[in-house]
């Protein structure tokens, strides 16, 4: 397929739409509401009504306020119904002539979405993730037969490196700079991988953009393997996502039908094929070192970096690993211009981020906003504050990053900022808690999390993890004494330090950051030193307590 | 005479897999062929055999590193490191809790205890009668719709430990 008949199947399916659309959510929060059943009686009320001709009722990606779902939305009136049922279709399709569907209306202009800015998401919600024409007539894959026709790999790197784009998966490394540390290396063979093992709990952001848009991830891949010079591409999907692999699957295989994917993309001499992999449940394949490892079918242990995978990666050949959302902005870039996509966000963080919001907060869903955006703007804005009880904090980056109190909810949410505070971006969950959310119990949470998902191979991480979460069970049930705090921050910084992958090194932040900002509430419980009277009869030292016994 | 032994080789080939005769192991060998019985296609294998049996069995293992050509270590090595993979066979019907962040700060904790008290088991353990399986999960994406359930396959929000109680009930004795 060349550009011309790209252009032609937009125009054909563009022209093919009738007037009224109803776009119903099928994505997985609003399918687990029972969405399918709603979207197949809206199919058949519309038929029963002899409308086929004037509604086209199409199953979407995400429409965003998960919360609210299943989310119908009608164009071109703007109207969104919420939690609809499959009771509802008749009157909703009945409203289309006029009068009211008495089902719940939201309002689509309602702060949530009309705060947001859409880069990654602009087609979630609109495009039907399971047709491939629905995204052409979005202009998808236009970015790829500009690359491969008018540009230089060269010149598409230069344009990802000036555009200013950083990795979307927590650490923020520029893009650019990967690429072209893959480019320079002269290999028999090259490989792509796409990071979909969105591991941190209260995060879906890569879930809904496969689910939603898988084709936009495909296109910015087949442009990073034209641009490194790699032929071959991955995507590492997590196994708990059933809907994302099937949606990647039939994207595959479209764009593999219409020769966007395949061998001579776009009728020209380049090459580019994408297998899906699918993960089995382990957080540590979110490394991009175990991630490789766990597609050539071995156990997904970290391994020390350098050698990087831009030179030694899969099967010894340079490897490019970047994530979902990071692949999901290349299309953008190259269609509309890295000068485009750099006068968004801040001066070292540009472009836009999506986010989860969750916890306790009005809202919550999925949210798009520029980068250098403040934290409180997303919260209480955007999100709605928290329904009953006050915000006293935000956790960002999930297990690896921390805890940021209200007080300091002003800053900006761009790379820099959040690790001066501790935190991290990480790959974008935004928990909210209240006032009734005991901080110290949330660091042990996150800690045995990190305990149990430890791959053991490094005995900082898989001893260390075992000893904090101990330590702040015994700090919880009242046991500790000032020495146990001591030992606590002391043992922070060892595992902190000495970790062999990001798992371990991160491990500590969530304790750290909620020392910085609620230390009253792990002092609050160590029991009072003693001034020099007897010692009280400390319960003998069980197992359980922290002491560290090698073996 | 040729025929016959033309019509003894593909009777060879088309023999069971497996001395058991049980064609599942057919089937999971068409997999592996499909993969060239490339070792590094041995987790899309065992994501395969699973769909095919429930469970890895050891014997199952063994067949798998027979056929991949692979030490059986290696293979029992990938099984119990990654959470997907069961060693055990699981019960009728499977309640998966979501304890990822969204669900813990949203009350998953008092939904494990409700569950865990009415069924007398643990999280990752099965009935006694192989009714039913309790699996915590790290976090299903479903955080919009926090805490969630899995029922058997069905995805369900906005739990409360009674609500998840009512669903479960009818498959425990004592319930």
């Amino acid at each position: 397929m060349d550009r011309h008949e790209l252009h032609e199947l937009g125009d054909k399916e563009r022209r093919s739409r009738p007037r009224l659309r109803i776009r119903c959510c099928t994505a997985a929060g609003c399918l687990s509401a029972n969405s399918q059943a709603v979207l197949d009686k809206l199919k058949h009320a519309v038929a029963a009504q002899g409308l086929e001709d004037e509604v086209e009722v199409c199953g979407v990606g995400c429409l965003r306020l998960c919360c609210e779902g299943p989310l119908v939305q009608v164009d071109p009136q703007e109207v969104l119904y919420q939690k609809v049922s499959p009771e509802h279709a008749t009157p909703i399709v009945g409203a289309l002539l006029g009068g009211s569907a008495g089902v719940t209306q939201g309002d689509p202009k309602s702060p949530f979405f009309a705060l947001q800015s859409s880069v990654v998401l602009d087609n979630c919600g609109f495009v039907e993730p399971e047709r491939i024409e629905s995204y052409i007539a979005a202009d998808g894959y236009q970015a790829l037969a500009h690359a491969l026709h008018e540009m230089e790999p060269g010149e598409v790197i230069d344009e990802i490196t000036r555009s200013g784009l950083r990795g979307r998966g927590g650490a923020g490394y520029p893009t650019g700079v990967k690429w072209s540390m893959v480019a320079k290396h002269a290999a028999a063979r090259k490989y792509i991988v796409c990071n979909a093992d969105e591991g941190d709990p209260g995060a879906f952001m890569n879930r809904s953009v496969l689910e939603s848009d898988p084709h936009k991830v495909l296109e910015g891949m087949a442009i990073a393997g034209y641009a490194v010079g790699a032929s071959h591409g991955y995507i590492y999907v997590r196994g708990e996502y059933p809907l994302a692999i099937e949606r990647l699957k039939i994207g595959i295989k479209q764009a593999n039908k219409m020769g966007l994917l395949g061998s001579r993309i776009c009728s020209l001499p380049f090459d580019f094929t994408i297998d899906i992999r699918i993960g089995a449940g382990a957080f540590v394949c979110g490394e991009e070192t175990a991630l490789m490892a766990s597609i050539m079918g071995e156990r997904g242990t970290p391994k020390p970096r350098p050698p990087f995978p831009a030179e030694t990666g899969l099967w010894g050949y340079p490897t490019l690993v970047n994530n979902v959302e990071t692949f999901a902005n290349v299309p953008g870039i190259i269609r509309r211009g890295a000068a485009w996509f750099a006068g968004i966000g801040t001066e070292k963080s540009k472009g836009t981020k999506v986010f989860c919001l969750t916890g306790k907060v009005k809202n919550t869903g999925l949210v798009e906003v520029p980068l250098g955006t403040s934290l409180r703007h997303i919260v209480e804005d955007i999100g709605g504050g928290c329904p009953d009880g006050k915000v006293k904090a935000v956790q960002t980056g999930g297990p690896s990053g921390g805890c940021i109190p209200e007080d300091l909810l002003d800053t900006p949410v761009d790379y820099e900022s959040l690790t001066a505070l501790g935190s991290i971006m990480g790959s974008g969950g935004m928990i909210v808690m209240d006032d009734k959310n005991d901080m110290v119990d949330v660091a042990r949470f996150f800690m045995n999390f990190c305990m149990d998902e430890s791959c053991g191979k490094c005995i900082p991480c898989r001893a260390g993890t075992v000893q904090l979460s101990r330590l702040l069970t015994k700090i919880i049930d009242g046991r500790a004494l000032n020495e146990d705090l001591k030992r606590l921050e002391a043992l922070c910084g060892m595992v902190k330090e000495t970790s062999l992958c990001g798992l371990g090194q991160t491990a500590p932040n969530p304790v750290l950051s909620t020392l910085r900002f609620f230390r009253h509430e792990y002092v609050s419980r160590i029991k009072p030193p003693t001034n020099g009277r007897p010692k009280p009869k400390v319960p003998a030292a069980s197992a359980d307590d922290g002491v560290y016994t090698p073996f | 005479m040729a025929e016959a032994a033309k019509t003894e080789v593909i009777k060879k080939k088309a023999g069971p897999a497996h001395p058991s005769g049980d064609k599942r192991f057919k089937l999971l060998e068409v997999t592996m062929k499909r993969h060239q019985f490339r070792s590094d296609a041995l987790i899309e294998v065992m994501h395969a055999a699973q769909e095919l049996f429930g469970f890895l069995e050891v014997d199952l293992m063994f067949f798998i590193a027979r056929y991949l050509k692979l030490p059986p270590s290696r293979v029992f090595g990938v099984a119990t490191f990654y959470n997907l993979f069961s060693l055990r066979p699981k019960g009728e019907h499977t309640c998966v809790l979501c304890t990822g962040t969204a669900c813990y700060v949203k009350g998953a904790d008092a939904l494990l205890d409700a569950v865990e008290k009415l069924a007398g088991i643990k999280a990752g353990e099965t009935t006694e009668d192989g009714k039913l399986s309790l699996v915590t999960a790290r976090c299903l994406g479903a955080c919009g719709i926090a805490p969630a359930v899995v029922v058997d396959g069905t995805v369900k929000g906005l739990e409360t430990p009674d609500s998840l109680v009512q669903q479960l009930k009818g498959w425990l004795p004592n319930g």
